[in-house]
């Protein structure tokens, strides 16, 4: 296995889809055939050698945090370096990346050409957004993560302004400054954790430093604030549902999917282990923070006409649930909220990517220009009620799994929050259920009959592109412990090592029997 | 009778700028003998070959360490880098200048003067060769900018500041289209800087007469050991500081930037962007870091809060301008402020952040003024932003272009910008000046949004009626774009070779 493992993984699945943006970019715009066809099979190759990865990723007694290390010097004198690792929580998110890209480029395929505007060119920016995402998980230097952080935004801000819908200029500006805002917070922290440090970028160099309390709280702070802007959390939470409700199906999909999950993923992996007696003080914040978005952000998302705004507002309220689990410290929730991440990625992306095909049909987003829709399109519709039920962490699909995980590891620690939480799931119901009412089922809305694309029910194509996220929610509802197997060790580092925790002894290793 | 000593000169150290003001004088003398038809090319070739062979010996002399010509003159690290920056700089903004492709007759005019209509207007509108003075009063501010970081002494700082300031008073009202608007910049710019220059000089005789001498170690050792009223040492220095705070635009010191910025002719306005501002802050620093280090505390927070009004100021007003140029010239301003955050940082590190930045931010200013000066109508350039709407239509690379330089003003990863940024900030945190950090990081976000503005303007705005059109560049102005870009992106990914270099260049010899 060893050589297997010194294969440069990492590197190549950054560098391999900017390579392909750049081919993609070059192709002239009448081809826009040519284009779709080399980024998909661009982000085809991503998606088999994350595979191999997946598979080479040693998992057990003696298997190393990080792996996959790769370091190589870029800029000496500040100490940077292109260091490249990953542990089991960024392995899972690499897997949904490479997963969610290609079907987003299938699902894609006809959306830039009803902008006017250039076909490659949105392919280009697609797959130079994938090489972003992908490097913002691998870094293990922090300067290399925050080159991937903000320089993300570019593609995506391009994305929403010149292939979404109506107020697309509004949102990509909004979206944009939002997320810079957090950004140039965070440089401070960077910076100021840089000198703190003595003038390095290592991650693993940095988790050894002694940091005063004061100075520590603050870095945190800088830190946080442009993850909860990210995640995002409320009240940083405003720029989702515009950048969300503005943005192209497939676009948006990859936003909350995976875009968000920087945030999660960045508390996880800078907030704890960096700053751990920090992440303790504020964790009550954080937790508060987190409970408004379940209960505050599933109301609104009860209240919502707009599918693809409705479908945004669940995210925020998912978003809670994940920030429960992590600042719970414990690591049956922390856990939780990775595996959370994960089908949250699946079961979102499925269903933005399920009412984008809707809306193309349509051409609305509203709710109250459906009605009935079942009787016309009754697959389609039958895949929206599966990923509405996905969404609200039905059993037996995945997101039930962590959702439990996450719910029961936080009631070891803290009853109240945990029951507090537990209404969200309620709501959730609600606004699923109600969704999926108002635009599937009763009587149907006549003016829906007369539009020519709406009588036309699942095509092939669409087809391949619900398929495999379906497979993996009902398998992965099923069997996760592959996946917890990944999580697990990753976390208990987190948690135990990094953080000085030690899990409530009543349900010390309870993992793999919550999850049976 | 005592024998006249005469001080030991260093030739070869002083040889950039004994070369440009050689150049200068030559310039003077084609202007008076050559042909009419020949004095472009000759002006050019002699401007730029100058700057070339100044630029040569700046490199062979890179190791020299030296107090020369009866410690008027230091040649050190930070001396020679800055001069290599401006010359560097300097031989871009010639290329922006020497430009004549881009409409008839060029964007100089030949007499300030000259009636807009009259016959010998209209003459050079069908593409008479215009005003070639342009070149040795160039070079005579480069020269003067190639001292005034040197200057190791407060009166030929001084001289070295009129040198530098009076082409540059001349330069700003040469434009040949919005005539009155750039004649009025011009005087504005000479009546503020008149008064700035009087600051300055009275500054230097409060501190002759609280250190007995004009040169800078001297001031130094007074300031550890003389027993003089302080008063006349702060008020100096504080009259000083104007003066220099003033070429630099600082706040509250700036007002007059975005009027010249805008009336300016466009590649002197790139000149004064890039070139004035490496010069104001080299003797800035100089000054702050060689005289006055003795008294670093009591000045640090009153230039740390000039650093933050001036951020502020530019960042915000920024936000309000409807004109590109003015908007750069804000954009200037709120760079100044960065630029201060290093300066104020008091340490090693202070010096280098500075000086990467300032070339840094000298290459992206150019190329984003170059780029002003391609957009264009029949009335000249199109400088109102609403004019620019839906430009990435028409023109997808010069859009790209300038999105991509704006984002380096933003400080967006992987462009200079944000290596500039990092590095300055860095340095202000390592010598305890956190609070100007929080600053800079909340007025990089106000300022975000106008650059934002523009990107939005020209890529997501559809295109009105009346976009203009965009100029075929001449060669000359696609070499200085592509330079400035080129610099831009290789500074922000490769960024190593420059920084090594400031750090090495970062001690002043004593």
């Amino acid at each position: 296995m060893a050589g297997v493992n010194n294969f440069p993984f990492l590197s190549i699945l950054t560098l391999g889809p900017l390579v392909g943006a750049a081919v993609v970019a070059c192709i002239p715009k009448a081809k826009g055939n040519l284009a779709k066809i080399v980024a998909l099979a661009v982000s085809l190759v991503m998606l088999v050698l994350s595979v191999f990865m997946w598979v080479a990723f040693q998992v057990g007694g003696d298997a190393q945090r990080f792996q996959f290390r790769e370091s190589y010097p870029w800029i000496p004198g500040l100490g940077v370096n292109f260091t490249f690792a990953a542990d089991g929580i960024a392995l899972v998110m690499l897997m949904l990346i490479a997963v969610l890209v290609p079907l987003v480029i299938l699902a894609s395929w006809h959306d830039a050409e009803q902008s006017r505007r250039s076909v490659p060119v949105y392919f280009a920016l697609l797959l130079s957004l994938e090489a972003c995402m992908f490097g913002v998980f691998a870094a293990a230097d922090v300067f290399l993560f925050y080159v991937f952080f903000e320089v993300m935004l570019v593609p995506m801000y391009f994305i929403i302004g010149s292939y979404g819908t109506a107020k697309r200029q509004y949102a990509a500006v909004k979206f944009f400054l939002y997320s810079l805002v957090g950004g140039l917070f965070m440089l401070a922290a960077v910076i100021g954790l840089w000198v703190v440090g003595g003038k390095t970028f290592d991650w693993v160099a940095l988790t050894q430093i002694d940091i005063q309390t004061g100075t520590e709280r603050w870095l945190f702070l800088g830190f946080f604030i442009a993850f909860a802007i990210k995640a995002p959390f409320f009240p940083f939470h405003t720029w989702l549902p515009d950048a969300g409700g503005a943005a192209p199906a497939g676009a948006a999909a990859l936003l909350v999917g995976v875009l968000d999950k920087v945030g999660t993923f960045g508390i996880l992996r800078y907030c704890l282990p960096l700053f751990p007696e920090a992440s303790q003080w504020f964790a009550p914040w954080a937790i508060a923070l987190a409970l408004i978005g379940i209960i505050y952000a599933a109301l609104l998302a009860v209240g919502q006409n707009d599918l693809k705004r409705l479908v945004s507002y669940t995210s925020i309220a998912h978003f809670g649930f994940i920030g429960i689990g992590i600042f719970a410290f414990t690591t049956q929730a922390g856990t939780g909220a990775v595996l959370y991440m994960l089908n949250h990625g699946l079961a979102t992306g499925l269903l933005f990517l399920v009412v984008g095909m809707f809306v193309a049909r349509r051409g609305s987003a509203l709710v109250s220009d459906f009605g009935g829709a079942g009787k016309l399109v009754p697959v389609l519709a039958g895949v929206l009620f599966f990923a509405g039920l996905a969404s609200l962490a039905l059993p037996g699909t995945a997101p039930f799994v962590s959702e439990f995980l996450v719910l029961i590891g936080v009631f070891t620690v803290n009853k109240t929050v945990a029951v507090i939480a537990t209404l969200g799931i309620i709501l959730a119901a609600a606004y699923v259920l109600w969704m999926v009412q108002r635009t599937t089922q009763g009587t149907l809305n006549p003016a829906l009959a007369d539009i020519e694309p709406m009588r036309k029910d699942i095509t092939l194509r669409e087809k391949v592109v619900v398929a495999p996220l379906i497979a993996l929610l009902i398998v992965l509802g099923f069997y996760p412990k592959p996946v917890t197997d990944v999580i697990n060790p990753a976390v208990e580092a987190t948690m135990q090592q990094d953080m000085g925790k030690q899990d409530p002894a009543p349900t010390g290793g309870g993992v793999t029997e919550a999850s049976r | 009778m005592e024998d006249l000593n005469l001080p030991p000169i260093d030739y070869a150290a002083l040889s950039p700028i004994l070369i440009l003001f050689g150049v200068a004088c030559l310039g003077v003398l084609v202007e008076a003998f050559a042909p009419r038809r020949a004095r472009h090319p000759v002006q050019l070739v002699l401007a730029i070959g100058g700057s070339v062979a100044a630029l040569v010996m700046v490199v062979l002399e890179r190791n020299t360490r030296v107090v020369t010509i009866g410690d008027a003159v230091a040649i050190d690290g930070p001396s020679l880098f800055l001069q290599g920056a401006i010359l560097l700089l300097g031989i871009v903004s010639l290329l922006l200048i020497g430009e004549r492709s881009l409409e008839a007759g060029g964007p100089f005019v030949a007499q300030a003067a000259l009636t807009v209509g009259s016959e010998k207007d209209n003459r050079q509108a069908q593409g008479a060769p215009g005003n070639t003075e342009i070149y040795p009063l160039a070079v005579f501010a480069l020269s003067g900018m190639l001292l005034f970081v040197a200057a190791n002494d407060l009166l030929t700082m001084f001289i070295a500041l009129e040198v530098l300031s009076l082409p540059l008073y001349l330069l700003c009202a040469l434009a040949r289209r919005k005539r009155l608007l750039s004649q009025e910049a011009a005087l504005k710019y000479f009546l503020l800087g008149s008064y700035a220059s009087a600051f300055f000089l009275f500054g230097v005789a409060l501190l002759y007469g609280y250190a007995g001498g004009v040169n800078l170690q001297q001031i130094n050792e007074a300031v550890a050991a003389s027993q003089n009223s302080d008063i006349l040492l702060y008020a100096g220095l504080a009259l000083l500081a104007i003066g220099l705070l003033f070429k630099v635009a600082a706040a509250p010191f700036h007002v007059w930037t975005p009027d010249v910025y805008q009336g300016a002719p466009t590649p002197v306005t790139a000149f004064m962007a890039a070139c004035t501002k490496v010069a104001g802050f080299g003797a800035l620093l100089r000054v702050l870091y060689v005289a006055f280090e003795g008294v670093q505390w009591d000045y640090q927070p009153v230039i740390g809060t000039i650093a933050v009004l001036t951020m502020i100021v530019g960042s915000v007003l920024a936000v309000t301008q409807q004109d590109i140029k003015r908007l750069l010239a804000y954009s200037s301003i709120a760079n100044a402020g960065y630029l201060l955050v290093g300066v104020v940082a008091q340490n090693r590190e202070g010096v280098s952040s500075t000086l990467f930045y300032l070339v840094a931010y000298g290459f992206t200013v150019l190329a984003a003024f170059g780029v002003v000066s391609l957009v264009r109508d029949a009335d000249g350039e199109a400088t109102h932003l609403s004019r620019w709407a839906g430009l990435g239509r028409r023109s997808p690379l010069l859009a790209a272009i300038f999105t991509f330089l704006m984002l380096a003003f933003a400080g967006i990863p992987l462009t200079s910008g944000f290596i500039s940024k990092f590095v300055v900030f860095g340095a202000a945190i390592d010598g305890g000046q956190s609070w100007l950090v929080v600053a800079g990081v909340v007025t990089s976000m106000i300022i975000a949004f106008p650059y934002l503005r523009v990107i939005v303007m020209m890529w997501l705005s559809e295109p009105a009626e009346t976009t203009p059109t965009v100029s075929v560049p001449g060669w000359m102005t696609s070499a200085a774009v592509f330079i400035g870009v080129l610099a831009t992106l290789a500074l922000g990914v490769v960024p190593s070779p420059l920084l090594d270099l400031t750090n090495d260049a970062s001690l002043f010899v004593r």
